[in-house]
């Protein structure tokens, strides 16, 4: 079939929504075409790209695309295609590419920006409509591209926002992952992480602030690591601070799980407080703390510090985490399959320990051998199966809904709930993009 | 003293040294029994492998000469091994129901170096089937392992597991050590 804008608005309503969000491959396309095609998308930090040549994959839903440092040291968002016919023109995820993009396929060169340099028996070309100067001969460029602060978004159609607008209040998520360094600067370490959820990309983004499941599906972590912390001290060591990155599953229990608020904003962003207690009174926060009010004077240290987000999802492709560092982007692939990338960065002069924490959180949670989200994948994958079967045609998002408190343009979840507030707040921005007449 | 990474590290990963018959047998039934233990889920077993220090660990990139405080697939000791011994076979862990079951080949077996003391570097490469979720994954790379003698056979103070496909994407994730 294909899809009416009236039908689409119809499979979200209020409190629900129609499994066919998850599981229709035209539903899917038209996603990619009317959402990642065509809002503002993740393309990279700056750090992955420091020299000139340096450049770095990214995918904007189902266009491959390159960040690249150019000569004048300016980032660039091409597509990695070639004009001539089409051969990607960078395959390593990473690396350097030189002076100029080289085609491998009859050798086309290309300038940093993307612009044609050149090719053997240029000649050929004489009285022909090839225009050197002519864009449709360079590698093309989306419609826009832009950065805040240094994190690079890309954005495939014209019109619509622009990205500071786009991003509202949810561009606290990037500031805290600057702000919080006492050097006043960020950097990624290493590469990303990447694993393919066999599930839709919207299931991700749900869980990511579902606050009612941690404490069922991360039982066995949160137990498992109260009982390891517990030989820790029995052998006299000192219990790490990471392990309570696990503890905590089974520490909050289901009163704890209720505390934590969640703020819908405009676009489709929301944000979970945070709940990991991460300022304790130990040597390496003291001193971390000590270098802030260096840096930035003790009031607005304090205000930096008390920005309390666990989780913020700059909707449709991030989920980032502040007080730990990490940054998440997803590619959908398909209706059941998503690629995550899971970045993680260094707080400049920050205390060597304070990153470990991030470290450690990367490994613990976020890496290829998680002891927390390869319970999440598995839940996502049952869902991704469990929502195929026409049984019933609605996924439930009925916890605390007409409860949900408006102030200005912001969502609030009635407080001391694990209010599902979030997803329903994302599907009916969902709606809202994929129902959205087009800009002339 | 240097780490057990930087033993590794400063090791040459091409060597061949010259052992006895005997040193050469003791190793491989050393790695052959570890497969069998990991496939088997002997963990008691598992966690006996490893000296009190004991690393087990897959980095994230190729060049990677060291673990501690970098990115890594796996940088487990032995708490955190029982971290996860814990959780996996844990009643609520429901990932893994049905269980994983693995299946380990582990051949090319060369002994890099041999201390004075019979501390040694071995190098091996693997192969391992995982029967997960009624589908069968595949897992390829080369283990190097710096084992320590003690009066008790050999303990591994370092496992070094290199995927020959680290860099993934992975499918899903690793939950057992490979
Ligand atoms: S396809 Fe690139 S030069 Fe021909
Ligand atoms: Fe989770």
């Amino acid at each position: 079939m294909s899809w009416t804008t009236e039908q689409i608005a119809a499979m979200v309503e209020p409190d629900r929504a129609h499994r066919k969000a998850y599981t229709d491959p035209e539903i899917f396309d038209l996603e990619m075409e009317r959402i990642f095609e065509n809002t503002w998308i993740y393309i990279g930090h700056e750090s992955q790209v420091k020299e000139p040549g340096d450049y770095y994959l990214a995918q904007v839903g189902r266009q491959p695309m390159i960040m690249v440092k150019d000569k004048n040291g300016e980032v660039q968002v091409l597509y990695n295609r070639c004009p001539h016919r089409g051969a990607q023109l960078c395959t390593a995820r990473k690396g350097n590419t030189g002076n100029n993009f080289y085609c491998s396929y009859h050798a086309w060169t290309f300038h940093l920006d993307g612009k044609l340099e050149s090719m053997p028996a240029k000649q050929a070309y004489e009285g022909t409509n090839l225009d050197f100067e002519d864009p449709e001969f360079h590698m093309a460029r989306p419609a826009r591209s832009d950065n805040y602060r240094g994190f690079w978004f890309a954005k495939l159609s014209e019109g619509g926002p622009d990205l500071r607008s786009h991003l509202g209040e949810s561009a606290s998520a990037f500031d805290q992952l600057i702000d919080r360094a006492p050097g006043k600067e960020t950097e990624v370490v290493g590469s990303c992480f990447r694993m393919v959820q066999q599930s839709n990309w919207k299931i991700f983004l749900e869980n990511q602030l579902d606050a009612s499941h941690p404490g069922v599906t991360h039982e066995s972590t949160g137990k498992s690591a109260q009982q390891v912390e517990a030989k820790i001290r029995a052998d006299g060591k000192e219990v790490p601070l990471e392990l309570s990155f696990l503890s905590d599953f089974a520490r909050l229990g289901h009163d704890g799980w209720t505390k934590f608020g969640t703020i819908g904003f405009p676009n489709g962003h929301s944000s979970l407080e945070g709940y990991m207690g991460l300022r304790p009174d130990d040597p390496d926060t003291n001193e971390y703390v000590r270098r802030m009010y260096a840096a930035y004077g003790e009031e607005k240290a304090e205000e930096i510090l008390a920005v309390n987000i666990h989780h913020m999802l700059v909707y449709p492709c991030n989920s980032v985490q502040p007080p730990l560092q990490q940054l998440r982007t997803i590619r959908p692939l398909g209706p059941d399959r998503t690629l995550t990338e899971i970045w993680h960065f260094r707080l400049k002069d920050a205390p060597e320990e304070i990153y470990r924490r991030s470290l450690a959180y990367y490994y613990l949670v976020n890496s290829p051998s998680t002891l927390v989200n390869a319970d999440d994948l598995f839940n996502w994958w049952k869902c991704q199966h469990g929502l195929e079967s026409s049984a019933r045609e609605w996924v439930s998002f009925h916890r605390n809904a007409g409860q949900d408190i408006e102030e200005g343009d912001k969502t609030y979840s009635a407080p001391d709930t694990m209010s599902e507030m979030p997803l329903r707040h994302m599907m009916h921005a969902w709606r809202d993009y994929m129902t959205a007449e087009k800009e002339a | 003293m240097a780490s057990a990474t930087e033993i590794l590290a400063a090791g040459n990963a091409q060597a061949v040294a010259d052992v006895s018959v005997e040193t050469q047998l003791a190793v491989e039934r050393f790695l052959y029994r570890q497969a069998e233990i990991i496939d088997e889920k002997q963990w008691d077993d598992w966690l006996a492998l490893f000296g009190d220090d004991g690393i087990y660990w897959m980095p994230s990139e190729e060049d990677q000469v060291e673990g501690d405080g970098e990115p890594n697939v796996f940088w487990e000791d032995t708490y955190l091994m029982q971290m996860r011994i814990a959780r996996n076979t844990h009643p609520r862990a429901h990932s893994q129901a049905p269980h994983n079951r693995l299946c380990h080949v582990v051949s090319n077996v060369i002994i890099e170096s041999e201390e004075a003391n019979g501390d040694l570097i071995v190098r091996s490469r693997f192969h391992c089937a995982e029967y997960f979720r009624y589908e069968v994954r595949n897992f390829t790379g080369k283990y190097r392992h710096l084992l320590k003698k003690t009066g008790d056979g050999y303990r591994i103070a370092l496992q070094r597991t290199d995927l020959v496909n680290r860099e993934g994407p992975y499918e899903y994730v690793l939950q057992w050590w490979l």
